[in-house]
């Protein structure tokens, strides 16, 4: 047996290579042209109106904004020029954020596991889904209202300020936080969801198969490969968070500075009031009471950096999973709203295809 | 030399035979798909039937069902350490899934439901604690199925009783890596990884993967090791190494292979049971299945008339 086949590994030399030509819109019928016309102009009006608006905060933000702006705690004074920066604002966003993110990222993560681990069938598990995307459909100041009721109750009065006469504020960096929760929550559940739905069944079954039980499956074998699903998802859910304006406005007090409670380090703060960029931008605009126009598009272009820089965290992370197809372009749609991710997925767990034999 | 007949089929660590025999026709007249030469001949010649062969399960009078449709009907067949033990039948001969009910992986889905008796080393399995059970009879798929982990966690993995130390930084016990070790010499991986253990399982080639899934498989130093097609998703170099590693295992464990390859089966087997439509139709030393079937339902099947 000695003929072999040469190696090929591109056409000859003599073969000529033609690709399919682009295809040209010449032929279609009139209303065909003008639909893809109209898409197309369509697209590029998009493209537009993102460029203007980011170039409209880039200009009139960066015109306002001074380093010192960042670096200085607002001081109430009637000349703007002695009236400080933004720094308490910055630092309140952060806070919020970070107490927001720690109590919906557990939450999130143990939900989504429980959904997908052991809530095929069951009615609960149906239950538990309407009820998260109920939530994930509430309009933020309603969220805001409902929390400003619960924290008010003087039981809760540890989590916030108590007034002379023994009446609750309710309003903290806990109390936000606590609401600004639930804000983040169906994303991190809906992305979480998603990851676990990727992983095919035959992992499960060969940890099964090894003698473990599926709580030793889901600690050892599922969460540690959905943590870039979970690290999107809390980056979402972050953009989501330092996003709004009316939990902040509702809950957190109202004050310019971050004014702690009561001495104790980190407790104080938790239980204090304070702002952060959306009210300092809302406060500071025309239709304030602050009358600093130029330090609210400051404010404003330094949110919006930030939360272009989370949209852009977000698709690193999403990206670098191994180019998965996305047809839907990306997570965007997932700010604009969290309705029907937490569904459960389409195209659902790629259960062993092997027939049974 | 005129090979008018393709090469014969090769027991594996059996020199080739040189002369072929010519096909036996069966009664109605379909001739056996490919010239099978004289197995006797060369199990005298060769591979060598062990001597100390014993006993490890037994399955007696087992009927199994998914819902009302009974897939497996009364099967009974011992399991024994020393051999190979080769299922196979068409595709619905409910060989996969009577493989499935010796480690109870059965269970897993709704609506099972079976009568007869398994037992391990004379106790009934479904006394036993199924995470017990299944460290002792392990299984390896048709799909290599690594986990997204390094090579050395995906084994540590397997034998670990409480949390495993993973990655690099937590401290491994020196019986760890051992046991490690150990188990991917014994799956044929180690020359090929050891380089480093570390980096990711899902690096590694298709035949690579399975063998760290034996590997793996292998960890806790089971008593059965079943394996359901393990080498159908592989290319044919693989496959032979894989075959080469199976027979060599026996001698320490029992292995129960499920197969739609029929070469695959000869190669390997040193027991086989042919499956139709959920019944034991024949089960017997390979040779006299493949040479001389009993039953005219054997004689169908290995002479390609269905399956």
């Amino acid at each position: 047996m000695s003929t072999s086949t040469p190696e090929l590994t591109s056409p000859p030399s003599g073969l000529s290579v033609r690709r399919p030509p682009r295809q040209s819109t010449a032929s279609w019928p009139l209303l065909d042209r003008a639909g893809y016309l109209l898409c197309w102009a369509t697209g590029i009006a998009l493209c537009l109106i993102a460029v203007g608006i980011v170039l409209y905060m880039l200009v009139k933000g960066i015109s306002y904004l001074r380093p010192s702006l960042l670096l200085e705690s607002p001081a109430p004074s009637l000349q703007q020029s002695k009236a400080g920066g933004f720094l308490d604002p910055i630092e309140g966003t952060f806070v919020l954020t970070a107490v927001a993110i720690a109590i919906a990222a557990p939450i999130g993560v143990a939900l989504a596991t429980w959904l997908s681990e052991y809530g095929q069938s069951s009615r609960l598990a149906r239950a538990v889904e309407s009820a998260v995307e109920i939530i994930a459909g509430t309009p933020s100041i309603v969220l805001a209202i409902f929390g400003l009721l619960v924290f008010s109750q003087s039981f809760l009065g540890f989590l916030s300020q108590n007034a002379a006469d023994g009446a609750v504020t309710g309003q903290s960096f806990l109390a936000a936080g606590a609401i600004m929760a639930l804000l983040a929550l169906p994303l991190i559940v809906g992305a979480a969801r998603e990851g676990l739905a990727q992983i095919p069944d035959r992992t499960r079954e060969a940890s099964h198969a090894l003698g473990k039980t599926r709580a030793t499956t889901i600690r050892h074998v599922l969460l540690p490969s959905i943590r870039s699903n979970i690290a999107e998802g809390v980056v979402l859910g972050m953009g989501r968070v330092i996003g709004d304006t009316a939990i902040v406005i509702i809950l957190l007090g109202g004050t310019l500075k971050t004014e702690p409670e009561s001495g104790t380090p980190i407790v104080g703060l938790l239980r204090g009031t304070g702002s952060t960029l959306t009210n300092y931008v809302y406060y500071n605009s025309p239709a304030g009471e602050g009358n600093a126009h130029e330090k609210a598009y400051a404010a404003a272009f330094v949110l919006l950096m930030i939360v272009l820089a989370l949209n852009f965290a977000v698709t690193r992370i999403s990206g670098g999973r191994g180019g998965r197809v996305d047809r839907t372009g990306g997570s965007w749609w997932r700010l604009a709203g969290a309705q029907g991710l937490i569904r459960r997925p389409q195209g659902a767990r790629e259960s062993g295809s092997e027939p049974r034999s | 030399m005129d090979q008018v007949t393709p090469p014969p089929v090769r027991r594996i660590a059996v020199e080739r035979e040189p002369q072929v025999v010519a096909p036996t026709a069966s009664p109605n007249g379909t001739s056996t798909a490919a010239a099978r030469p004289s197995v006797s001949a060369r199990l005298r010649a060769g591979r060598p039937l062990l001597g100390s062969v014993r006993e490890r399960m037994r399955v007696e009078s087992v009927w199994l069902a998914y819902g009302d449709n009974w897939v497996v009907r009364d099967v009974s067949l011992p399991v024994r350490q020393g051999e190979v033990l080769a299922l196979i039948g068409a595709s619905g001969s409910g060989k996969t899934t009577l493989l499935r009910s010796l480690n109870r992986l059965t269970e897993v889905t709704a609506g099972a439901a079976r009568a007869g008796q398994i037992s391990l080393d004379g106790q009934e399995i479904h006394g036993l604690e199924v995470n017990a059970l299944r460290r002792r009879v392990s299984m390896v798929f048709q799909q290599p199925n690594p986990f997204p982990m390094s090579i050395f966690d995906n084994v540590a993995y397997a034998l670990a009783e409480q949390s495993p130390p993973r990655g690099r930084r937590r401290r491994r016990s020196a019986e760890l890596e051992h046991a490690v070790h150990d188990a991917l010499h014994r799956a044929g991986l180690y020359e090929e990884v050891a380089g480093d253990l570390d980096r990711s399982a899902l690096n590694l080639s298709g035949g690579q993967q399975q063998r760290l899934c034996i590997a793996r498989a292998l960890a806790a130093q089971p008593e059965v090791l079943l394996l359901d097609e393990p080498c159908s998703a592989l290319d044919p170099i693989s496959t032979a190494t894989i075959e080469e590693l199976i027979v060599q295992l026996r001698e320490s464990v029992a292995i129960v292979i499920v197969t739609h390859n029929l070469q695959q089966a000869f190669r390997v087997a040193d027991h086989v049971a042919f499956m139709h439509l959920g019944e034991l139709v024949e089960y017997g030393p390979g040779e006299q299945v493949f040479d001389r079937p009993a039953q005219q339902r054997t004689r169908e099947y290995i002479g390609g008339a269905f399956g």
